[in-house]
């Protein structure tokens, strides 16, 4: 990794885990030069354990189960790229790990993160902002009474 | 002898037929969407996804669809799916105190850094039924205000750099952790598997448990340290990567209830707690489990075991409203052949008490006769 990138694979990753399968869809439609792209696992939807801790910071315990989806793709070019994310999804399973496969790719990172990824983030990070707005409008402001009864 | 029975093929599959056409209802009124029941019905899809434990909200709601909305059936239809899936490992255990905060309420402390933050609540409405909801009337977009910092540390964190509240204590990160899914429960069983046990557990079942320790049966005075509802980041560590990746977010409740403790020779007098996390937006739930889960450490605290509450045999295996369901509803199924000897029990039973009623009674006359003789 020797060019300047704006994130990290895990951050990479986790936006791709989170975006939409038409934005990926839509990214990979329009991608040109398309390497080849072989499946060497999946995608196949299974399940993971999530975990909780006792009290909040106390001991692990077994919550209850998600759906994921994983799918790993090897490139033409060599690189093989990764995806589990929630959810049932297969087709976006299988894009997420070709853009991660691609986001390896020391040509490609750059406009992977410009087009792709750091609108996606941006996206979801404003759709964060929104959810502190509305919980913030809902905060009480506490405000006392003087009764006078201790003149 | 023992006669085998078959039959009721075409009675089975007419009635199958039957539920789906009273399923779907007047052709008139438009098909339900799965899109509308996540959307619309979204607490209702948070319940089915929490007692059939398995995360995911299209199917929950493709569940309540197939149910024609009774819950603990599509509770039972998530629970079936989610023995076909396989497993691909564990999460990282979730850090609620990273967590995007949609509700956040203490009714401990009044100032909490972060603030009491309302959110999507039907606390403080009136009840009254709104007769416009029967139509489609414009709903006004949500108020917005300046969001402060983010910060919001567990209110039991606050508490517990005084030393007045225990602090949670941590397995060490060695031991195994239990799961009920793959081991049967035994007893006594530790916290964790309690815990994963109240989780999945039936909401109405946790709730009259909790009413009951409030109303004195195990009371341990119980106040709601801090409630919260939002999302956090799911982390699974990939073997092939050698790193932890964020697979995307839940959303989550999680209820920190403060109770008293007497404290004893090695503990000074502080607060205990307990704990509950749920999918979803289900803060009954959640309430609900932390009363239950403190009942349950009797034991630990030096308690005295004295209600049902406190009986982990008890609460544990009546929790699962798959399993009591199962049970209950099994009596439907025939029981001609078990009936049969139970009739055939009684009969042979009512002519031994005839038998034994003609005696006496037989007894009864002669003696009555011999009286009247020696008058």
């Amino acid at each position: 990794m020797n060019r300047e990138t704006a994130m990290t694979r895990q951050e990479a990753m986790a936006v791709l885990a989170r975006s939409s399968l038409e934005k990926l869809r839509a990214a990979w439609d329009g991608w040109d030069s398309k390497p080849a792209t072989e499946l060497l696992r999946g995608p196949e939807t299974g399940m993971i354990m999530i975990r909780g801790r006792t009290g909040g910071s106390g001991a692990p315990f077994n919550l209850g189960e998600a759906s994921v989806t994983r799918a790993t793709v090897r490139l033409g070019t060599g690189e093989v790229g990764f995806s589990c994310i929630l959810g049932r999804d297969t087709e976006k399973a299988r894009l997420a790990a070709i853009f991660d496969g691609l986001w390896q790719r020391d040509g490609d990172r750059g406009r992977i993160e410009q087009d792709l990824l750091l609108p996606l983030a941006e996206r979801l990070a404003a759709a964060d902002r929104t959810v502190r707005a509305q919980t913030a409008a809902t905060q009480v402001n506490f405000f006392t009474m003087v009764r006078g009864d201790d003149e | 002898m023992y006669v085998a029975v078959k039959g009721g093929e075409t009675a089975i599959r007419n009635a199958h037929r039957l539920v789906a056409d009273k399923r779907r209802g007047d052709r008139s009124v438009p098909s339900i969407s799965l899109d509308q029941i996540v959307n619309q019905l979204a607490l209702a899809v948070d319940r089915v996804m929490a007692e059939g434990s398995l995360y995911d909200p299209e199917l929950a709601a493709l569940a309540i669809k197939q149910a024609r909305g009774d819950m603990i059936e599509a509770i039972f239809l998530l629970r079936a799916f989610r023995t076909t899936a396989p497993r691909f490992g564990f999460s990282e255990p979730l850090d609620t105190s990273n967590m995007l905060v949609e509700r956040r309420i203490s009714a401990t402390f009044k100032d909490l850094p972060g603030g009491q933050l309302l959110g999507p609540t039907f606390d403080y409405t009136h009840r009254l039924l709104d007769p416009e909801l029967a139509g489609d009337a414009e709903i006004p977009a949500p108020e917005l205000a300046e969001a402060g910092d983010g910060v919001m540390p567990r209110v039991t964190d606050l508490l517990g750099q005084e030393g007045l509240i225990e602090a949670d204590a941590d397995a060490g990160e060695e031991a195994e952790t239990g799961d009920l899914t793959r081991e049967p429960l035994s007893f006594p069983a530790d916290r964790a598997l309690r815990l994963q046990a109240l989780a999945r557990g039936d909401e109405g079942f946790l709730l009259s448990l909790g009413y009951s320790t409030q109303r004195g049966y195990a009371r341990s005075h119980p106040f709601a340290g801090e409630i919260r509802l939002g999302e956090v980041e799911v982390m699974v560590e990939i073997p092939e990567l050698g790193f932890t990746v964020s697979i995307g977010r839940i959303e989550v409740t999680e209820c920190q209830m403060i109770n008293q403790f007497k404290g004893s020779a090695k503990v000074p007098p502080q607060f205990t707690r307990g704990y509950g996390l749920v999918f979803g937006h289900a803060e009954r739930k959640a309430m609900s489990m932390a009363l239950v889960d403190r009942a349950l450490r009797w034991r630990e605290l030096g308690e005295e075991k004295t209600a049902p509450a406190q009986d982990e045999e008890f609460v544990l295996s009546h929790s699962d409203n798959v399993q009591a369901t199962g049970f209950v509803e099994h009596l439907k199924l025939p029981h001609y052949v078990d009936f049969q000897a139970e009739l055939e029990l009684v009969r042979r039973m009512r002519a031994k008490h005839e038998a034994a009623v003609r005696d006496s009674a037989g007894q009864d006359e002669s003696k009555a006769k011999q009286q009247e003789a020696a008058e």
